[in-house]
Order: structure tokens, then sequence, then C-alpha cells
């Protein structure tokens, strides 16, 4: 999508009727185009250079990205550092937000800041325990919980003051996250969670690593039966699997995942077992695709970043559109005049 | 202890229809909490009810228990303190990610409100930001006080 009023990069988009963000990320939801968001692994460096340098392998092939808040609970620059160089060169970053580091006075600080940096868009996080990173000694903060975080990030935004009840003299313009884990225990309770996460402020969720389609399904029917589909946009979390021994290893040391078997022993049976992963991947993508209620996929390659372009562009999801990047408007205006 | 707690998530809908009936008694008798004073009667209570709710549910004194709305499986016993559900961590066994000998408390709260009448309605509703002033104090002081009507 080409928008005609295409800002000076760093500078916001005006923000349109019924739009609660000048963010680009909303505009391709609300126009009813399949977004593509994805991940960047903030870098255990302090040169910006790293940082646009993992932007950059995303290039015309997402919409937005994810900078993780110490993911794993393993210490990296920080999401609202990483998502301020973003907006710099005009990227639309997603600022993770994690309970876990961080008090309601300090949260509350980090979402105005990033709005006031071009943030336009939140992931509201519960965090993963400390116990999973590479920092166990620390204090687990979790002065809010994902919920009364969403909470939080909208009353700053709609009724315009802090938790506090002290008022703020301009609000942040933004667009609310959650995160979704259809695939762990209680699973009958997922749907209800979400509407709960609805309730709250949520407008659009990120799910956990998708590998298991029915089990999707059948969370989205019990959506839909909740009348929360109108609600919400949902874009559900998929990634490539570089081998059986990875997914081994990711599913019994990533909180939360779930990969089925026969995804292991297909990978196992597999010669060239990369290759394969990524072609289950694509395939991933054009069954959720299809499914009704899904509005695009969050592309996770950790460590594997360079293959988002070849996922995105086999799969044929954006339909020829080229998503917003930094010089994309020059370059299609200079090969509009050569042709 | 945890395997009280279990019981207790267990027994949850007797659980909930005893704590119903003693608030009753409880906020009836406002008038006397009133004479003897709140704040001279916050001490032995806290002392009581810690003693009391910490063998039935591991209570952690939080001072604001909602125990009746989490299918009495207390929330606070959560590593990460959700007030509002599971987190996305949850292993396939229903246990807790970070403490894995554990179930995880909200796959507790869950089978514990389906018993209870009403709640799982109670398990949707929305819990605010917990208030960390109240740690150690009596949760049943300030309940009895609010539905009595006194916000003194």
């Amino acid at each position: 999508m080409n928008f005609e009023d295409e800002p000076v990069p760093g500078y916001p988009l005006p923000i349109l009727p019924g739009h609660t963000s000048p963010g680009r990320l909303e505009r391709v939801l609300r126009a009813g185009q399949f977004a593509v968001t994805s991940e960047l692994a903030p870098p255990d460096s302090a040169d910006p250079e790293d940082v646009y340098k993992r932007a950059r392998i995303f290039d015309r092939y997402v919409d937005a990205i994810n900078a993780t808040d110490g993911s794993g609970a393993n210490c990296h620059m920080s999401s609202l550092a990483v998502c301020a160089l973003l907006t710099r060169v005009g990227y639309a970053p997603v600022m993770q937000i994690s309970c876990r580091d961080k008090n309601r006075i300090a949260i509350q600080g980090d979402i105005l800041g990033g709005a006031a940096m071009g943030v336009c868009n939140l992931l509201c996080l519960t965090g993963d325990g400390v116990q999973a990173g590479d920092h166990p000694q620390a204090l687990p903060v979790f002065d809010l919980d994902s919920i009364s975080l969403l909470e939080t990030a909208r009353t700053l935004r709609d009724e315009h003051h802090f938790l506090s009840g002290r008022k703020i003299t301009y609000a942040p313009r933004v667009l609310l996250g959650a995160a979704e884990n259809p695939f762990a225990p209680p699973i009958a309770w997922r749907a209800q969670r979400l509407a709960k996460k609805v309730a709250a402020g949520a407008q659009f969720i990120q799910t956990q690593y998708c590998y298991d389609v029915p089990l999707l399904r059948s969370f989205l029917r019990q959506v839909e039966d909740l009348g929360l589909l109108e609600q919400i946009f949902i874009l559900v979390g998929v990634g490539p699997l570089r081998s059986a021994k990875t997914a081994e290893w990711m599913r019994t040391h990533v909180p939360g995942l779930h990969i089925p078997d026969e995804v292991v022993a297909r990978l196992a049976g597999a010669s060239e077992p990369a290759r394969e992963g990524r072609k289950l991947c694509i395939e991933l993508i054009q069954e959720i695709r299809a499914i009704r209620g899904v509005s695009g996929i969050h592309l996770m390659a950790y460590r594997q970043e360079e293959s988002v372009a070849e996922i995105i562009d086999r799969s044929g999801v954006l339909g020829g559109r080229v998503p917003w990047y930094p010089g994309r408007d020059t370059e299609l205006n200079t090969s509009r005049i050569a042709s | 202890m945890y395997a009280v707690r279990r019981w207790s998530v267990r027994h949850a809908r007797g659980l909930n229809a005893f704590y119903r009936g003693f608030e009753a008694v409880l906020v009836k008798l406002h008038p006397l909490w009133k004479r003897i004073g709140y704040a001279r009667l916050e001490r032995p209570v806290a002392a009581t009810e810690r003693l009391v709710k910490g063998v039935l549910f591991d209570c952690r004194m939080c001072g604001q228990c909602v125990l009746s709305s989490t299918g009495m499986s207390c929330p606070m016993n959560c590593p990460k303190n959700l007030r509002n559900g599971p987190c996305g961590g949850v292993r396939t066994d229903g246990s807790c990610e970070v403490r894995p000998e554990m179930k995880c408390v909200w796959h507790e709260a869950f089978a514990g409100s389906a018993r209870i009448p009403g709640g799982t309605r109670a398990l949707r509703m929305l819990q605010p930001a917990i208030d960390r002033r109240l740690q150690g104090r009596s949760s049943w002081l300030r309940v009895v006080r609010e539905r009595a009507g006194d916000n003194a």
C-alpha cells in the first residue's frame, strides 16, 4: 500500500478517522490487508548500526518490526531504545513491554517516552520468568500483569492520566497489542483470556508460534463464538525450524512452545532439514492465511532472519504489495520513470 | 502446604459457601467491630487470617483477597503474581513454567471455579493492578468494612 501522505522519516502519519494511532500497522490492518510483522532480536551491543543491520534484512517484506524486551529473560539492548532508533529512519516498530523487569512507574514513563519517539504500537506482555534467562539471580518484578498493563496503557491513551490519577497533557497515540498462546493449558480457557485482554484494551494480538493448525482453528472458533473477531486483529505466530534437534531443544526449553511430534519427525526425515523447515513454514502460512479471522502473521525467525524474505515471498501473502521501507518510494518512483 | 492447597481447590464449592456464610456473619457484627475499633482489631485479625488462610490456601497476605473469583486457588502463589489468568508459559502437563514441581495456579483456578456457582463468570472479571501497600493487612476486615458501607 502506498500512502500519499507518507511522512518524513521520524514524523508520524496523520491519524485517520476511527484510528487510535498514526501508525502504518494500524492502517494496513484496518484497510483489510494481510499484515506481516517480524521480530528483531535486539543486539548485545551499544552500536546503533547493529540495530539498523538487523532491521534492513526485513526491508520490503514486513509492515512492522517487533523489538523484544529482554526476551527469554536474557539481557539485550532495551526495546525502547531499539524502537527509538527504528523510528528515526521511519520504520514502524512494535514496542514490547514485559512486566518482569519494571514496575508501574517505569512502565508508564516508557509508554510516554516511546510514543514521544514515534512508537505507534505496543505489545503488552507478562514476560518469561527470570529462571529462563542468563540472569536467574535477578529480582522478578511483576508489579503489573499483562492485563493490568493493557488497562494502564489504555488509561494513558484514552483517559489522559496516570494510574495515580495525575493528568498527562498529551496522550500517547498507540495501537495496543497483546500476546496469546492458544496452545498452552488450560486450552479450554484461552479464548476467555483473550476476551479479558480485549476488555482491557487489546486491539491486536500476536500469538505464540503455531505448529498445530487444528488447535488454532478450534481456538479461533471459540473466539468467534465469543463475538471477538470483529474487535481484534489476530496475527498468528509462525517461524521456520532449522532441524529436528532445534525443534526438540525449543520445545523443551522455550516456555509455552508446542511442537507436535509429526513436525519433529518430518524434519528428522528430511535430507535438508533447514530447507524443509522453511517449506513447512510456508505451508503453515498458506494454511493459516485461509482461516477466517486471521488478519496476518507474525514471523519469528530467530537466528534465521535472512530467511524471512524468502518465506514471505514464496508464501505469496503480500499479493504484490510492498510494505514501506526507507527509500521504497524513491526507488519505486525511479523505476516508474525508467519504464 | 501444597497438598492442602490442592485439597482446597478440589473442595472449592464447599469452601466458597462457607466463606460466604462467614462473611455474612462478620458483616452483621460490624457494629461490634466498630465499637472495639478496626485499628485495634487489625493485628489479631490479620494474624488469624494469616494462620487460617496460610494453611488452607498458602495465602501470601496480599490484603486484597480474590479467592472467590479464582476457584479458591490463590493467584499470589503464581511466581509472576498474575491476577488475571495464566501466562503463556504453562507446560503441556499443566505445571508451572517457573516452578515445574507445582501445577499452574491458574490451571487450578480454572478447575476450581468450575465447581463454584458463577465461578467461571467471576474468573472473567478484570482484576486491577494490586495495591502493594495492603501487603500483610487483613483482607477480611477490609471487605467487612466495605460491605457494611463504612468507608472511614
